[in-house]
């Protein structure tokens, strides 16, 4: 049975025994079923003159205008982020003050059962504790933003953006359907990455690979969100706070946008040089959304899903915090070693070394990072329990956090390596270490530049 | 060509058998993109995969089961794509799903309201087997829209059987789930509709087909892989390569099974 090696040389031979020009073949093969399926069609379809105007076409009009798309645009993802951090804000309350009774509880119950103090440690002030942070942190956010986001896909609109940003993407050089990969990155980047097969040549699929991670996540959306609501939103005072930090959110997701097409221009210009190639985007129709399946995709598909993940990596997160935040080397903790070592970094950048430590420690899943810093921070001691929202804001104050802080971790989280699902997924997709490698190479450097960029202004200028 | 690798893990993944049992029943179920074919998969299979309606929704091949008649049916998801010329990974897929997938019957989806465009990537299909069905959905659009269709003569000019359904709704499901079952345990026969190329490359076509039968065995669509070689395309050596390893691993298994 060997039989390809010698029968496939056999079939290339006979291939080369043509003496037809392919291209020709290929381009009468293709219009000879054009012209069947015309024909064929005309045969089959009564169509009858129908006056109404058809509304898809002139919502597109509007849509996709010169004029109105993007402001539609922006108005919507405004609207989406504004509903999430509104909406977030109670739920988030409630659910912290429940985990943390519980928290009140379980250690009621380790004493009674005269548990030794390191396994109340790991349990309930580590996995449990990592829990609840991510559920209460998490939860309420992806609650509202899943549906909301699920219902402008199922709408149809997402298309739509992708026709708005196309222009933007082929003066970068790269394939329009970039566009439409990109804007799956907004769920997860893996699946974006996954998507990045619908373009055909295999240069512009690389440079969508390599930039999608510049859109934030469901894993990084409620970080945004929750870090932007209490840094910049509360600054505002309370009539206001909701729309600023809805409009901060908007503008880091522009950024990622921006930062999305400045790198595919440089790939394209250096690394992977070439001519961007045409296709047409077609623009479906827009269908009727169904509410009740939108919901139930969203909770099931998405928010189950992240949060499941989410959870599987932060009980162990939780515990390896808190055993890093309790062995003490020569009078300090593990933590505290490797933070101190990442300090200097971390300021230069307009972080700190925790931050640092907690976007390394989070490389398993970015829904993590959040609930690592907290715990870090909780186990300096200089708070001892944590149950709101407002606590959260002055625990970060409390280590040293300005306004420059919060922006630059919102950047930092926007900006820097993909989790560790995406690059798998990079490295099956590419089947290049190489390309894997660049695709962490050149995020977390731009990551880096632009935090220290803006932290050395912001210290110039003495805004600080 | 760094992704062929996984191109090539992917093909021999659906050769080994996509199947629940080796009796199941394996049906593609193939259309462009914006078709409804998600929603036609989800309800045929009751799962619920998420839709969506843009291109690259479904990259990878998602298969789910059902039971019609006491079979049981294993229902492979092909990417949504325009055409079968294998410009991109997707086409590629869908492609060799269809050619060395062997599937019982492969399901066209189309979009009643976009037919014409819609049958481009349906005579493709019939080139590659006789087997298909022809499934047009979005009918109520289609009437909103004014048009309408005739079902029955569109099914002698391609001469295979057509089912118009509206799958949002569940209209139409039953008709196409019978038609399948009929064709797959050959109950009816299909008799596609062949295009007649210029006199040139039907000359290059006689000429080659003896070798090509010599060196393909029946199995494969003949007149097709001619069709692919004089155009040119450099992809299908590798898919028939891939075929024959993934097919010769399969016949040393069950070699070893019988020792």
């Amino acid at each position: 049975m060997s039989l390809t090696i010698d029968k496939l040389q056999q079939l290339k031979l006979l291939s080369q025994q043509s003496q037809l020009d392919s291209d020709l073949v290929r381009d009468q093969i293709v219009s000879e079923i054009y012209k069947k399926s015309a024909t064929i069609a005309d045969k089959v379809i009564l169509k009858k003159p129908h006056k109404k105007l058809d509304l898809d076409t002139k919502l597109d009009d509007i849509l996709t205008s010169r004029i109105f798309g993007y402001p539609i645009m922006l108005l919507l993802l405004g609207l989406v982020l504004w509903i999430t951090v509104t909406g977030a804000n109670y739920p988030s309350q409630l659910l912290a003050k429940i985990f943390f009774g519980g928290q009140e509880q379980l250690t009621v119950l380790f004493q009674y059962l005269n548990a030794p103090d390191w396994l109340h440690g790991i349990l309930v002030l580590g996995v449990y504790r990592g829990l609840a942070w991510v559920v209460s942190v998490m939860l309420p956010p992806m609650a509202i933003f899943f549906p909301l986001f699920t219902f402008l896909e199922d709408l149809g609109y997402l298309p739509r953006v992708a026709f708005n940003l196309d222009r933007f993407f082929r003066k970068a050089g790269t394939h329009g359907k970039q566009a439409l990969t990109m804007s799956m990155g907004f769920g997860c980047n893996a699946a974006g990455v996954i998507a990045c097969r619908i373009i055909d040549s295999p240069r512009e699929k690389l440079i969508a690979i390599l930039t999608n991670n510049f859109v934030p996540c469901n894993g990084r959306f409620p970080t945004l969100i929750t870090i932007a609501a209490i840094f910049f939103g509360a600054a505002a005072g309370a009539i206001y706070s909701t729309y600023i930090a809805s409009l901060v959110v908007v503008g880091i997701v522009l950024v990622g946008i921006a930062v999305t097409l400045l790198t595919s221009y440089a790939l394209s210009k250096t690394l992977l040089r070439g001519v961007p190639s045409t296709f047409t985007l077609e623009l479906p129709p827009y269908r009727k959304p169904q509410v009740m399946r939108v919901f139930i995709r969203s909770v099931y598909d998405r928010t189950i899903f992240v949060l499941k993940r989410a959870i599987v990596v932060a009980a162990p997160a939780g515990a390896i915090t808190w055993l890093m935040a309790n062995i003490q080397i020569n009078g300090s903790s593990i933590i505290e070693i490797l933070a101190g070592f990442l300090q200097p970094f971390g300021l230069a950048l307009g972080l700190d070394g925790y931050i640092i430590l907690a976007f390394i420690l989070g490389l398993p899943a970015n829904e993590i990072v959040l609930p690592i810093l907290i715990m870090s921070y909780l186990s300096q001691g200089s708070m001892l329990e944590l149950n709101s929202l407002a606590a959260l804001k002055n625990l970060l104050v409390a280590n040293g956090w300005t306004w420059l802080t919060a922006l630059n971790l919102l950047l930092f989280s926007l900006l820097h390596f993909p989790c560790a699902t995406t690059m798998l997924t990079i490295k099956k997709e590419t089947g290049s270490l190489k390309w894997t490698a660049l695709a962490f190479i050149i995020p977390t450097a731009i990551a880096i530049l632009v935090t220290f960029t803006i932290a050395q202004m912001a210290r110039l200028f003495g805004l600080l | 060509m760094e992704n062929n690798n996984n191109h090539h893990a992917f093909i021999h993944k659906s050769y080994s058998s996509p199947k629940n049992n080796e009796r199941d029943i394996v049906i593609a179920l193939a259309g462009n993109p914006n078709t409804g074919k998600s929603t036609i998969f989800n309800s045929l299979t009751g799962l619920n995969q998420h839709t969506g309606n843009w291109p690259g929704k479904t990259v990878t091949n998602s298969k789910g089961y059902y039971q019609y008649y006491g079979s049981n049916f294993t229902l492979v998801d092909l990417p949504g794509t325009y055409s079968l010329l294998a410009n991109s990974q997707d086409e590629q897929i869908a492609r060799d799903f269809i050619c060395f997938g062997k599937p019982a019957v492969t399901v066209v989806v189309t979009d009643g309201t976009n037919l014409e465009r819609n049958l481009n990537l349906a005579l493709q299909v019939l080139e590659i087997t006789n087997n298909a069905v022809l499934c047009v959905n979005l009918l109520d659009e289609a009437e909103r829209k004014g048009i309408s269709i005739l079902l029955d003569k569109l099914s002698t000019e391609l001469g295979i059987p057509v089912v118009g359904t509206v799958a949002r709704k569940g209209q139409g499901l039953e008709k196409l789930k019978e038609a399948i079952w009929q064709l797959a345990t050959k109950k009816i026969s299909t008799s596609p509709i062949k295009i007649k190329y210029s006199q040139e490359i039907e000359e290059m076509i006689k000429m080659m087909t003896p070798q090509l039968e010599h060196l393909l065995g029946e199995q494969l669509a003949v007149r097709w892989v001619a069709l692919r070689l004089l155009e040119g395309d450099e992809t299908i050596f590798n898919s028939i390569e891939q075929y024959h390893l993934a097919k010769q691993q399969l016949l040393e298994g069950a070699v070893a099974l019988c020792h």
